[in-house]
């Protein structure tokens, strides 16, 4: 989706705001979202890739009004609603329905450690065969699909080259979507610069940006 | 209430677009009973006691959540693991081959940190990180990412204007130097490998790991030598 998330290359985003010493949560609240959006992965409703994909469906206005955490927030209450763990009335009222069952909550405190440890791999190996190879010119699909894609849309139709093969990962565009996994190759993709931009930007011959890239983002040269 | 944030997201089925919106934002306009304020802080207050009440999650593990990355897991992880490339060649060839087997060696990993590729600065090369589609962050050695990294200013700007984003963080590189932005859209996490300044021969690993900042790893600074750190650091 050509969504307003998909922000590389825009301009007039202002100065990076900086802080020093900086604290990790600013506000108890940030660290709470935060916190139960990892809490509630484990109930396995959905995964990291529809997690994306709720945050880019902000409203354009409201994205870019949000602070990071308010934008975390806004996408777990429609997870929430869209996989049934909570109805928009309960998110609402803030009560449970009173017919709502009493679940038994999938991350107790002494798991913690271990399911940080263990972490969420997206690396598969479905001995799926590699499309393209280091050093290979590629071009990356000049494509806008109205769901979700991790193609930045500054890279489509532009002319790049394969720096390496990461190996299989999840495919995004699907699995955002509960339509499967489809693994298949991640490449770093190398693109000058001034592919991407033009001369005239400052960009030096050799400066460079690197994408990461699956098989069906790009096509042969 | 403002409710237009409400409902935005429409369900698995209409993954391309193609599915009719269902009725979800005129349902909760209907069954909207505007008790919890839109206030953020509030907000999250009412959502995580109803998830406490549904039984969802555990009060006691979103504590514990917390505290792991407001104390455990942070920046000072990634410097241990550049301070020992530093020190140690054979490391650094691992570090820079297998970064998930390297980093692993010293006990770090995991949650979002699964897939970690590690990139070079030299002489000729300096590397930046980025994720302009989200916020994607190696977490299981940098910690949660500053707000600046999150920024909508940073993610939009730095792989367009690299160079002018890296002279607002004070560095200005010449221009033989060549550039790389590594855009974090899959799931590999990169961490930068700094230089390791001069003056520090006779550093041990542990002195070096005290040098190493977060924005080094992240490649909008260089590591400053022993004696500029320190300064840098009175001033603070």
């Amino acid at each position: 989706m050509n969504g307003v998330h998909d922000m590389g290359g825009m301009q007039n985003f202002g100065a990076i705001p900086r802080e020093e010493n900086e604290r990790v949560f600013h506000a108890p609240w940030e660290g709470r979202i935060w916190a139960l959006r990892q809490a509630l992965k484990p109930w396995g409703k959905w995964n990291a890739d529809a997690s994306r994909y709720a945050m880019s469906m902000i409203p354009a206005a409201e994205y870019l009004r949000m602070s990071y955490y308010e934008r975390q927030a806004a996408a777990l209450e429609e997870l929430l609603v869209a996989s049934g763990l909570a109805t928009r009335a309960e998110i609402e009222s803030g009560q449970p329905a009173p017919d709502s069952p009493k679940a038994i909550a999938p991350l107790a405190t002494d798991q913690v450690p271990l399911v940080i440890a263990k972490g969420h791999p997206a690396r598969r190996n479905d001995g799926v065969p590699a499309r393209f190879q280091a050093g290979q010119q590629v071009r990356a699909r000049n494509i806008h699909p109205p769901g979700h894609t991790r193609l930045p849309r500054y890279a489509r139709g532009k002319l790049g080259t394969i720096d390496r093969d990461h190996g299989i990962f999840i495919f995004p565009d699907t699995n955002a979507h509960f339509l499967g996994e489809k693994p298949q190759h991640v490449y770093a993709v190398r693109f000058a610069a001034r592919e991407l931009w033009g001369a005239q930007t400052g960009a030096g011959p050799r400066d460079a940006v690197y994408i990461d890239l699956w098989d069906e983002y790009l096509e042969p040269i | 209430m403002d409710t237009t944030r409400r409902g935005f997201l429409k369900t698995a089925a209409t993954a391309a677009g193609a599915a009719a919106v269902t009725g979800d934002l005129a349902h909760a306009q209907i069954h909207d009973h505007q008790v919890v304020p839109s206030d953020p802080a509030l907000r999250a207050k009412a959502l995580e006691s109803l998830l406490v009440e549904k039984g969802l999650v555990d009060p006691a593990a979103l504590d514990t959540l917390v505290q792991t990355y407001e104390e455990k897991i942070g920046p000072r992880d990634g410097a241990r693991v550049v301070a020992r490339a530093w020190v140690d060649a054979a490391y650094k060839q691992r570090l820079l081959t297998d970064a998930d087997k390297a980093i692993g060696e010293l006990g770090y990993g995991g949650e979002q940190g699964e897939h970690m590729v590690v990139v070079e600065n030299t002489p000729k090369v300096h590397n930046v990180i980025v994720c302009t589609l989200c916020s994607c962050y190696p977490w299981a050695v940098l910690g949660l990412p500053p707000v600046w990294y999150k920024s909508d200013a940073y993610r939009s700007r730095v792989v367009i204007d690299p160079r002018g984003v890296l002279h607002e963080f004070g560095l200005d590189l010449p221009e033989e130097v060549e550039v790389r932005v590594w855009d974090s859209t899959a799931e590999l996490r990169y961490l930068v490998l700094p230089q390791r300044p001069r003056e520090t021969e006779k550093l041990k690993e542990e002195e070096l790991a005290v040098l190493v900042t977060r924005d080094a790893m992240i490649g909008v600074a260089n590591v400053s030598p022993p004696q500029k750190a320190q300064q840098k650091e009175e001033k603070k």
